[in-house]
């Protein structure tokens, strides 16, 4: 007796584990509605707890057939809608925001962050570090550019007052912008951290005014620049003598040289051509999505036959608003960064580096032994002028009227 | 050093006076991105 109510409990302790498989091998029994993927059954088969036999049968081909609303694996899906959706081709209407706001999905950013934290910040370090590094060792060596010429007492103007503003208010300009972009790449990696972030978040702020407003005084001094001093940086044939002799600034020969020598005109057209590049790209995104250039650039490159470029690879065929601004920002920074290097280069020589060619930019007066040893022809230009005093002029006499 | 001073004092004026007609002509974010369906406020 007491056995057969043993068998009796066993039993019925077995009964819920064998009822579900059979239910599911019921339930697997009519999948080709489905195309052998699991059904509505399934589901509440499994939510009841019971086992579920897995999927059979190619499902994903049955479905391609299925067409009704709501059709398992997507049947009533528009791929080409979702594609166009991923890839910013669809029409879509938003009601603010206007084309840009349109672009739902656009996977830019991500590549674009990671070069920003990445590379961007690593090298564009490195440049400016290494660049200090090259002058402080170049000083070292070398020392201080000193006068041969034992002074004369006179002085020529070297840059009038007009001039000399100009330069200022570039120099000025492009220092401050310098110094509010590398915070604006930097901060976060070194100040938040170290200092706090609502120090960083004050400092960003003010950095972000300082920039965006600044910018345009440095782009009217650029234009200034450009202006007065263009046609006396047209490069010659004394640039190559000049550039022969390192200028000079190696070894003790003195190269002739007119109002600006060849390193000065590099010094020009870099802050020409890379500070007109920097504009474009910072009015581009100063105006937000109003002004995308990269497309254009990409397209005009194509059409001298440049298909990809090193490192970078094959040239993007379309960009999303939003790539626009990440490439211009990219562009902004990158050459921003050789722009500050060269700069550096450019006060270095303009300040300790050479002696006397503070003057030039300070009072704007040389004098003539300085003149003599770093732009002899210019300065013989002045005699004949009579800006300056005959070459075999006594010490302390003043040049003709 | 009194043509630095012109310099500076122009970089003061011009990025100043930049930053008032900016905002004459709608220039900040939430005059050029946003419209009457989105509230900034």
């Amino acid at each position: 007796m007491l056995r057969a109510f043993l068998v009796l409990v066993l039993c019925l302790g077995l009964l819920p584990v064998s009822a579900p498989m059979v239910s599911a091998q019921e339930t697997v029994t009519d999948r080709s509605a489905t195309g052998g993927a699991q059904t509505l059954e399934d589901i509440l088969a499994r939510q009841r707890g019971e086992e579920v036999a897995p999927r059979t049968g190619d499902a994903a081909s049955a479905a391609r057939d299925l067409s009704g609303q709501l059709g398992t694996l997507g049947g009533a899906s528009d791929p080409d809608l979702w594609r166009a959706l991923r890839y910013g081709s669809a029409d879509i209407t938003v009601s603010s925001g206007g084309e840009v706001a349109s672009v739902l999905m656009q996977d830019g950013g991500m590549a674009w962050l990671e070069f920003r934290e990445g590379p961007l910040a690593k090298y564009g370090g490195y440049l400016l570090l290494g660049t200090i590094a090259l002058l402080l060792v170049f000083f070292v060596l070398r020392g201080r550019v000193k006068l041969d010429y034992e002074k004369t007492g006179r002085t020529v103007t070297r840059f009038k007052t007009m001039e000399r503003a100009a330069h200022w208010l570039l120099a000025g300009s492009f220092i401050l912008l310098g110094i509010t972009g590398l915070l604006t790449l930097f901060g976060r990696m070194f100040i938040a951290p170290y200092i706090s972030k609502d120090f960083n978040a004050t400092l960003l702020l003010a950095s972000k005014y300082i920039h965006n407003n600044v910018a345009w005084a440095f782009i009217v001094a650029l234009f200034a620049v450009f202006v007065m001093w263009v046609w006396h940086n047209i490069p010659n044939r004394t640039d190559i003598t000049w550039f022969a002799q390192a200028g000079g600034i190696v070894g003790s020969k003195h190269p002739p040289a007119k109002k600006f020598n060849g390193g000065q005109k590099i010094i020009f057209w870099s802050v020409i051509l890379l500070g007109g590049s920097i504009s474009l790209s910072g009015v581009s995104l100063l105006f937000p999505f109003e002004l995308p250039m990269f497309m254009k650039t990409f397209d005009l490159m194509r059409s001298v036959g440049i298909e990809s470029l090193p490192i970078y690879g094959p040239l993007p065929t379309a960009l999303a608003p939003h790539e626009e601004m990440q490439y211009a920002q990219a562009w902004h920074a990158i050459v921003a960064f050789v722009l500050m290097a060269i700069i550096i280069a450019h006060i270095y020589i303009g300040s300790v580096g050479m002696e006397g060619a503070y003057d030039a930019m300070g009072t704007g007066e040389v004098d003539e032994a300085w003149a003599k040893q770093h732009h002899s022809l210019w300065l013989e230009e002045l005699q004949k002028k009579g800006e300056a005093a005959p070459k075999d002029a006594p010490k302390n006499a003043t040049p003709a009227e | 050093m009194k043509a630095m001073m012109m310099g500076f004092a122009a970089m003061i004026a011009i990025s100043v006076g930049s930053y008032f007609v900016l905002q004459e002509m709608g220039f900040s974010a939430d005059a050029v991105h946003s419209g009457d369906a989105v509230r900034l406020d």
